[in-house]
């Protein structure tokens, strides 16, 4: 098929360093520039993935994200720039990528993946590769890939440590073939919550835009079959075997995979006490009433931004409990609201009928009463 | 007396060592050394009757165990066995 695909002057200067090496040339040349590429999530990882894809010379790239672009994104994203801020990522990106090379077709969704999209917006592309920053997301691309037989190009991260394999690729292994079940929600910190060193994404998605060009150009050895782990802060490199697991269901159709995840279930009993608004909060501030403030994040995350909390990290919530006041009310608020959630849960069981989960957090505290609040 | 390596996510959970050096010939024995040393490891990697947990895989050296003995695999003093759970970070 790539035969047919041929070259103007200005790409064949462009893709000079391909097309002298050897094993590469201009058949790998034309292998990119016929292929599709679906780039889930345009965050750490899908800023080096795109961008070291669209200058490859990838033919075609997908891009799928829900996202506007945030202060807080630019520590690692460095696709965008300050300009971009409050922009849809999608776009943003388009206009990024396009101006890097004007030689190749950016399709954009400007849409979260879902289990009704997916098989829709993956089907006309060859190869996915999965950026995204949830579980559920994971599970979807990976039946999705499943489903349709594309291969699915993975790169994970956290805080130090990223991982990095291709899954579903020539009958390879899948994601459910080496984790078949998630963890249950609140167990790993999402890098919004546990935080991640800027430069791991761009370690990762650049390796991860290097296996893309592998599977397309059949060059080398991909990491289908391995796990690939790094360490940033030892530098230390492990390659672990993948294999397919005999007792892994047979993937047919898509499923609910917030439900899967447990995260529905999470939400459902993180909100079902009551909740209080930043302005209702603001109002009791104003007011002077009497009520316990707790802020259950951690240290250097109080840090960053306060509100003049009593500072007890979630974990250390329940050795805590005889300092929490039960015969006034109670807000507890955390970053976003999940974490504070999680907190009155642990302390529901010790009898407390007095408290209020803070939502949105201190995020929507700095959104809503105090823009000059620092969020993160 | 097999060395665990511990993946990042659970490290608040062994005072922050990355490595920790077990007793045990097996990697079950090793795995319950750890979590005897830190107990609060025990329930992110260990279920109720004993088995890991299947959002975490136990690697001896580069091999997953579950194609070895699982967890009746036989470690030596040199061996080296991973903790791997998912982790998912990547766009936000």
């Amino acid at each position: 098929m790539s035969d047919s695909i041929s070259f103007s002057k200005a790409e064949l200067e462009r893709y000079s360093r391909h097309l002298i090496i050897p094993d590469f040339n201009i058949e790998g040349q034309r292998k990119l520039k016929a292929a599709k590429v679906l780039v889930v999530g345009t965050g750490g990882l899908g800023a080096p993935l795109l961008q070291y894809l669209t200058a490859a010379g990838v033919g075609t790239i997908g891009i799928v994200d829900f996202d506007i672009v945030d202060d807080s994104n630019l520590q690692r994203q460095v696709l965008f720039s300050i300009q971009d801020v409050g922009r849809p990522k999608v776009e943003a990106a388009k206009e990024r990528l396009a101006s890097l090379n004007p030689h190749i077709n950016i399709v954009t969704y400007n849409t979260q993946l879902t289990s009704e999209n997916a098989l829709d917006i993956i089907k006309d592309f060859d190869v996915v590769a999965d950026g995204t920053d949830n579980f559920p997301t994971r599970y979807l691309v990976n039946d999705a890939c499943v489903i349709l037989g594309k291969p699915n190009v993975y790169a994970s991260i956290f805080r130090f440590e990223g991982q990095a394999t291709v899954f579903n690729y020539q009958d390879g292994p899948n994601y459910r073939d080496l984790f078949p079940t998630p963890p249950p929600p609140g167990l790993v910190p999402s890098c919004a919550e546990g935080g991640v060193i800027g430069v791991l994404p761009g370690i990762l998605g650049s390796l991860q835009a290097n296996e893309v060009i592998k599977v397309i150009t059949g060059i080398g050895e991909t990491l289908s079959g391995r796990l690939f782990l790094y360490d940033a802060l030892t530098f230390e490199t492990r390659t672990l075997k993948v294999h397919k697991n005999p007792d892994t269901p047979t993937i047919t159709q898509l499923i609910d995979y917030e439900q899967f995840c447990g995260i529905g279930l999470d939400k459902k009993s993180a909100f079902d006490g009551d909740e209080i608004t930043v302005e209702e909060l603001n109002q009791m501030m104003i007011r002077g009433d009497k009520f316990h403030l707790i802020d259950v994040r951690e240290p250097y995350e109080y840090d960053i931004s306060n509100l003049g909390g009593q500072l007890i990290p979630l974990a250390e919530i329940e050795e805590h409990v005889n300092q929490i006041e039960s015969d006034q009310p109670v807000v507890i608020h955390c970053r976003s609201g999940k974490r504070s959630g999680d907190a009155i849960k642990k302390l529901e069981k010790y009898g407390f009928q007095n408290l209020r989960n803070l939502k949105g957090g201190i995020l929507a505290w700095a959104d809503k009463i105090d823009t000059e609040m620092a969020k993160y | 007396m097999a060395t665990i390596i511990i993946p990042t996510p659970l490290r608040k959970f062994t005072e922050n060592q990355s490595k920790v050096v077990t007793k045990g010939d097996t990697v079950q024995e090793s795995i319950h050394s750890l979590t005897n040393v830190f107990p609060e490891l025990k329930k992110h990697v260990l279920n109720d009757d004993g088995s890991i947990k299947q959002f975490v895989r136990i690697y001896l050296e580069d091999e997953d165990i579950n194609v070895l003995d699982k967890e009746e695999t036989k470690v030596e003093s040199n061996s080296t066995i991973s903790i791997i759970p998912a982790i998912a970070g990547g766009a936000i």
